[in-house]
């Protein structure tokens, strides 16, 4: 039994240097994570003050429409067939890095998952707090910065961690347009090998530390912020 | 009309034809109201009269749907006036306290004299440490809002106000939210406001607080300013026949 278990450890791994798939493909997974968490970060917390904005003082309507717009479809539509499109109808006559094309795919998704968070931290904080912030004086975006979201940003925190997780996650298609993330080298370990089980529980034990490592660091980071409170 | 109506060098409010409506709904129907400097009054009337909606329209937090309001003879209804610059000049008191939560006392009261009247951090910690003193708080500068009673955070609000130099205080129903005993301690330093001649217009349901410390009453209801009166006309000879019944349920 042991003797197979270590049969199989260097058939899948390492002959050929076979483990080079698994690590090459956990770098490319975080840098297409890393930075589509990050376009996300901007898109979503951008469409959110405009449609805060909207609804609270009725400004910027056509870009309050754009953003409706923008969210329908990218909520009503599956990542996978969005990146397909991206990658094929919107870059498919330019030869374009297909990571970057992933990076952007993922971002805009994201964005709009992010958005809705955002926007619901806003919503969050009473009415009573952005009309004492004007009847001193502040401006409606001082109002805004200064006492609005750093109230906000705490009641966030978990909703966005959620979403950092299945964003990590769903990278794990990426393989459609032929990027060899985690889950594609494991994939390809197995096609190689024949053998299933170790390459793909080798895949998923990955994910589940990368999430785990995650949560802690939200853990740690909203424990600190609740200490700032009181 | 009443004299105090009329209008002198000393008007710092004026309020022209003042309409507000909701949707169909008339919250406010024709106000014309002037309120000089020094002058302490109080909004009276049933809930739903318009009371709060007048009070928030004297600063803008509500926009009315047409007429004048002249503060410093500048008319704030105007959109293109700068309302932000006079905000700084109005200070209002809620209902909710809507103290900040997220910084302690002292940055609650140093952040807007420091980021709008750039007033340096030494010079505005200072005021508001006098100010505190005088209400009785000075020792909570460093703790956070959610660590005090609802009586001391609305004397926190109303110094948040104070530290901004206003030219008039509005107050909307500062006591309403408070636990019963602690309505003293937040009225006392509404009088303590009035004795040192700040203008202030309070709308309460508290009659004690208007027939000692006010100078006008004047009842509101409909939307309508049904009567004005000084506090001891006011409740001891109502003329209005609506006025009588509010005040036979009230007193």
């Amino acid at each position: 039994m042991f003797e197979n278990f270590r049969e199989q450890f260097i058939l899948n791994f390492i002959d050929d240097n076979r483990w080079q798939y698994l690590t090459n493909g956990l770098l490319l997974t975080l840098k297409i994570s890393i930075f589509s968490i990050i376009i996300g970060i901007i898109l979503g917390f951008i469409i959110a003050v405009i449609k805060y904005s909207h609804d609270n003082n009725g400004n910027c309507k056509i870009l309050n429409f754009i953003c409706d717009i923008y969210l329908t479809i990218i909520r009503g539509t599956p990542v996978v067939v969005q990146l397909l499109i991206i990658y094929f109808v919107i870059f498919g006559s330019t030869r374009i890095d297909k990571s970057f094309v992933a990076i952007i795919a993922f971002g805009i998704n994201s964005g709009a998952y992010q958005a809705e968070i955002f926007r619901s931290g806003l919503n969050s904080i009473p009415r009573g707090q952005y009309e004492a912030g004007r009847s001193l004086g502040f401006s409606s975006n001082q109002t805004m910065v200064k006492i609005i979201m750093p109230q906000a940003v705490k009641n966030v925190i978990p909703a966005l961690c959620n979403e950092f997780i299945s964003l990590i996650k769903e990278t794990s298609v990426s393989g459609y347009i032929a990027l060899e993330d985690l889950t594609k080298g494991g994939d390809i370990i197995r096609s190689r090998t024949y053998s299933a089980f170790m390459p793909l529980i080798a895949v998923a034990l990955t994910y589940l530390v990368l999430v785990m490592i995650l949560t802690q660091i939200v853990k740690h980071l909203e424990r600190n912020l609740r200490k700032n409170e009181r | 009309m009443n004299d105090n109506n009329k209008e002198t060098k000393d008007t710092l409010i004026q309020v022209k034809n003042l309409c507000k409506q909701f949707g169909k709904k008339k919250v406010l129907n024709d106000i014309t109201v002037n309120i000089n400097k020094g002058d302490v009054v109080c909004v009276i009337g049933p809930s739903g009269s318009g009371k709060s909606t007048f009070l928030r329209c004297l600063n803008r937090l509500e926009t009315p749907t047409s007429g004048q309001i002249l503060f410093d003879n500048v008319d704030i209804c105007n959109p293109k006036t700068d309302i932000d610059i006079h905000r700084q000049k109005m200070g209002m008191v809620f209902q909710q306290f809507n103290l900040f939560p997220h910084m302690t006392i002292l940055k609650n009261l140093t952040i807007a004299p420091i980021s709008l009247q750039h007033k340096s951090q030494e010079e505005a910690e200072e005021m508001a440490i006098s100010l505190l003193k005088r209400v009785g708080l000075e020792d909570r500068v460093n703790s956070y809002p959610s660590q005090l009673s609802g009586g001391q955070q609305q004397r926190i609000a109303i110094v948040r106000a104070l530290c901004m130099q206003p030219e008039v205080m509005l107050f909307d129903e500062p006591t309403s939210a408070l636990d019963p005993e602690m309505v003293g301690e937040v009225l006392n330093v509404m009088k303590d406001l009035a004795k040192e001649k700040m203008t202030m217009v309070v709308v309460t349901h508290e009659m004690g607080f208007a027939r000692n410390v006010s100078n006008r009453v004047m009842f509101l209801d409909g939307g309508n300013f049904l009567e004005e009166n000084t506090p001891s006309e006011f409740f001891d000879h109502p003329q209005n026949d609506r006025t009588k019944l509010f005040l036979s349920k009230v007193l």
